[in-house]
């Protein structure tokens, strides 16, 4: 029954795979290992598309990969797989946190990891701009688009479309 | 937005609109959450952040169920899920059926070229709000050094980050404040 096999490896990957959505990566590799529902080589295609396109990129794999092994349905139950995890979770924690909200300590500790996460993102829009920013055409277009976001203060969706006619336009 | 239905309509523009994992969807939930709806401080968005970071699962996809249980119990963390992954679903299916050779069009490319340059800049803007109000006393500003320098130089693992960061602050916390 591949329905219940893509819904089980994928909520194995769910709940094993902490951390950022090319975290899944390795698992999806195993994957393609174990069964025969896409090579390696569609894996790298995978990851491209999944990176390029809006979403999550671990939920775009997810339905991607399954979509390749059993249709419309497969990338339908292995997202649904992979996200079970998650809801089971965070809804628990959730709990947790009504508990012990008033606690003192937790407050201490909720505190000090807000600086620890500041350092997380700006390691991670580093990584992100090395990526993106690789040539000084790329940087002057993040100058004036950085100048403008703190000066005009539109919402984040409008610089995004602002940003992909810029580069169609420059050819970036 | 206690209804289920602005949840769910809330997430799924922000999957349409994220581009490139959890982190590029941050100036997205700033903007909705703390600065047009009034729902979340920027403190209470790190927080569900840290914690969407030492969980299993996707960043996006926790933060997703965290806030709409929050709002609305465990029929809104389905209904914020649910709307997280459904843009995803469509475009990835079409893609898969039948886009697929669009994606190498190279007016596409140029198109997210520039958008991973938006979301750069846009990241970078939200960092320095971020950093204002969370970056104030010395206790902050140490684990801060701390958790770049063990990112940077030791190549910790965010789970593991943040786990120092959350001994520090106790340490501090019991010694040092009183």
């Amino acid at each position: 029954m591949i329905y219940l096999q893509l819904f089980f490896e994928f909520f194995k990957i769910g709940l094993f795979a902490i951390g950022g959505g090319l975290v899944t990566v390795p698992f999806l590799f195993d994957l393609s290992e174990a069964y025969d529902w896409f090579t390696v080589k569609e894996l790298t295609d995978m990851i491209a598309i999944a990176e390029s396109t809006p979403g999550p990129i671990g939920v775009n794999m997810a339905t991607y990969a399954g979509f390749n092994a059993a249709g419309i349905l497969g990338g339908i139950i292995a997202t649904i797989g992979l996200v079970t995890p998650s809801v089971i979770v965070i809804i628990m924690i959730c709990r947790l946190m009504n508990k012990y909200q008033c606690n003192r300590r937790v407050h201490t500790v909720l505190e000090g990891i807000r600086p620890a996460v500041m350092a997380l993102i700006i390691f991670a829009g580093v990584e992100l701009a090395k990526m993106a920013l690789i040539d000084l055409s790329h940087g002057i277009v993040f100058a004036i688009l950085f100048a403008s976001i703190r000066f005009y203060k539109k919402s984040p969706v409008f610089y995004l479309g602002l940003s992909a006619i810029i580069g169609v336009v420059f050819k970036l | 937005m206690r209804n289920l239905k602005d949840l769910f309509v809330l997430f799924c523009k922000i999957g349409l609109f994220t581009f490139g994992g959890g982190y590029a969807m941050l100036p997205l939930l700033k903007d909705e959450l703390v600065n047009k709806r009034r729902i979340l401080t920027e403190e209470e968005l790190l927080d569900i952040y840290a914690i969407g970071q030492c969980t299993p699962g996707i960043i996006a996809v926790n933060t997703a169920t965290f806030i709409g249980y929050r709002r609305a119990g465990n029929k809104g963390a389905i209904a914020s899920t649910i709307g997280m992954i459904l843009p995803s679903l469509l475009i990835i299916t079409l893609i898969a059926l039948v886009l697929k050779q669009y994606m190498y069009n190279s007016y596409v490319s140029y198109a997210f070229a520039g958008i991973r340059v938006g979301v750069i800049a846009l990241i970078a803007s939200v960092v320095i709000d971020l950093w204002q109000k969370n970056i104030r006393s010395y206790a902050n500003g140490t684990i801060f050094v701390i958790a770049l320098a063990l990112l940077g130089i030791f190549n910790f693992s965010a789970v593991w980050v943040i786990i120092v960061a959350a001994l520090c602050s106790l340490i501090i916390g019991e010694f040092f404040k009183k």
